[in-house]
């Protein structure tokens, strides 16, 4: 479980983020939503320490992740996987070096046990006979189910996605959600999804917060969102006619 | 001075929650592939015609029939020990590498393939730029005693083929009154500008912020701020060693 206390972040003298409070837990798909420029990735980079917040504490498990040690920030951070929007593969390694890249650096595994783990993860998220191509060489949703497998294979506790269905068409799309709602159910972790994308909300939303101008206005399940009175969330929910129609 | 210091922190960063030693070994040795054996053939070019420049330049320059012309050869020697083969091949030094280092890790910035290691809990810093620092250090002096020899190779090669020197001459005059100590600072000297060019280059790549664009900017900026640090380096040197 993570949990997030008063968290606030400026840049510039902007307010991005303020006071913003919440719980994410484990075995759920945690949705963070919001139109663009809400926040929502400010918000993940700070729950993951790559941004400090200016005020307010992450917790891992009751683990303070925020200002904590070098030596504790490390350990959490082996905890975690994350996919990045665009993938952030390493462009110099093919793919089977880079969802081994964790292993290589943080384990001292047997160069056999850490190929069997390697093709176990590409397996699971659907991908074979792609081990020796480049990043380069394949396409985009191939190389977000290769962040995946990179980000699952040192079997963390915490899943962080960033947009992982940016850029990609509807049925990759819910291929990739279904994917991380079942790792998710599989490994039962604790998986924080940033995401604008309502089929998203619909197929894996088991707890959304809803972001608005920096702070949290909403939060519930997918089920609730569709009854919610926020106006602000509306807007956001029922921008399209397909949404408009299942109101 | 807020640059500086960022810079500080961030070669002090380089030595601390390091990963083992063999991982580094690894991209030691491929970094020093990138670095030095990929920078021969340019350096190697720049050599030779640098030796062969000086050469006509100072049989132009003296002209007075009481200089013998092994002077020629001499000069040649000083020169290019003393300042041609360490610090103009670290401007060459600066844009080849420099300018690569900076573009490799200011791409590996904007998509995001540096936040994607620290939140692995690796040490970004120290994983990515360690290793060609180290590889720096160790393959530019090897680079500047190449580039020395070819500069007076060349010189050699010049001074025979156009009549202005003959052999014995010039071989004469490049062992006239040699000071080894030369080599030692020339070597030193090395030392430190490839520490400069890698941490600089290393630095400016690193905290690019931005696209594509900024990854150009940040490459332009490595190279200018790079040959400055040289520059400046090498007067203080200069003076620390031989005034």
């Amino acid at each position: 479980m993570i949990e997030i206390e008063n968290i606030a972040k400026a840049f510039g003298g902007k307010q991005v983020l303020s006071g913003i409070d919440g719980t994410f837990e484990k075995g759920k798909a945690n949705l963070i939503i919001g139109a663009s420029g809400t926040g929502k990735s400010v918000l993940l980079k700070n729950i993951v320490g790559l941004v400090q917040p200016d005020t307010g504490q992450v917790l891992y498990n009751g683990r303070c992740f925020t200002g904590a040690t070098k030596e504790l920030q490390t350990e959490i951070r082996r905890e975690i996987g994350m996919l990045f929007q665009g993938g952030a593969l390493f462009d110099s390694k093919n793919v089977e070096e880079n969802v081994m890249f964790p292993l290589d650096v943080l384990t001292k595994q047997s160069k056999e046990e850490k190929i069997e783990r390697v093709n176990f993860c590409l397996e699971r998220v659907g991908l074979e006979n792609v081990n020796k191509k480049m990043p380069s060489e394949i396409s985009g949703g191939m190389k977000k189910r290769v962040g995946i497998a990179r980000a699952i294979v040192n079997q963390p506790n915490y899943l962080f996605c960033d947009e992982p269905n940016s850029g990609l068409d509807p049925q990759t799309s819910i291929r990739i959600d279904n994917l991380i709602k079942d790792i998710t159910d599989e490994l039962n972790i604790t998986t924080v999804v940033v995401t604008h994308d309502m089929n998203s909300v619909i197929e894996i939303g088991d707890k959304i917060m809803f972001l608005f101008e920096g702070e949290k206005v909403w939060e519930g399940s997918s089920v609730d969102i569709m009854k919610s009175e926020v106006k602000s969330l509306n807007d956001f929910v029922f921008a399209t006619r397909l949404m408009q129609s299942l109101r | 001075m807020t640059s500086f210091g960022k810079y500080l922190i961030f070669i002090k960063n380089l030595l601390v929650r390091r990963e083992s030693f063999k991982t580094y070994v690894k991209l030691t040795i491929d970094e020093c592939v990138n670095v030095g054996v990929n920078s021969i053939f340019i350096v190697t070019i720049v050599s030779v015609f640098m030796g062969a420049v000086t050469t006509v330049q100072t049989a132009h320059n003296l002209v007075s029939p009481f200089i013998p012309d092994y002077v020629i050869s001499l000069v040649v020697r000083d020169m290019t020990i003393l300042e041609l083969a360490p610090t103009i091949i670290a401007i060459i030094f600066a844009g080849k590498v420099g300018s690569n280092i900076a573009g490799e890790l200011g791409t590996m910035r904007i998509t995001e393939q540096i936040d994607a290691l620290e939140i692995m809990g690796i040490n970004a810093n120290s994983y990515l730029v360690l290793p060609k620092v180290i590889a720096s250090i160790i393959m530019y002096p090897m680079l500047v005693v190449i580039s020395a020899f070819l500069t007076i190779y060349g010189g050699y090669a010049t001074g025979i083929l156009t009549g202005l020197v003959s052999g014995p001459d010039y071989i004469y005059g490049i062992r006239f009154e040699f000071i080894e100590e030369n080599v030692s600072f020339a070597l030193t000297k090395s030392i430190v500008f490839a520490f400069l060019v890698a941490s600089i280059s290393s630095y400016k790549g690193f905290y690019t912020d931005g696209g594509a664009l900024e990854v150009g900017k940040a490459s332009t900026s490595a190279v200018t701020n790079s040959c400055i640090a040289i520059l400046l380096a090498d007067y203080g040197l200069a003076q620390l060693f031989l005034a």
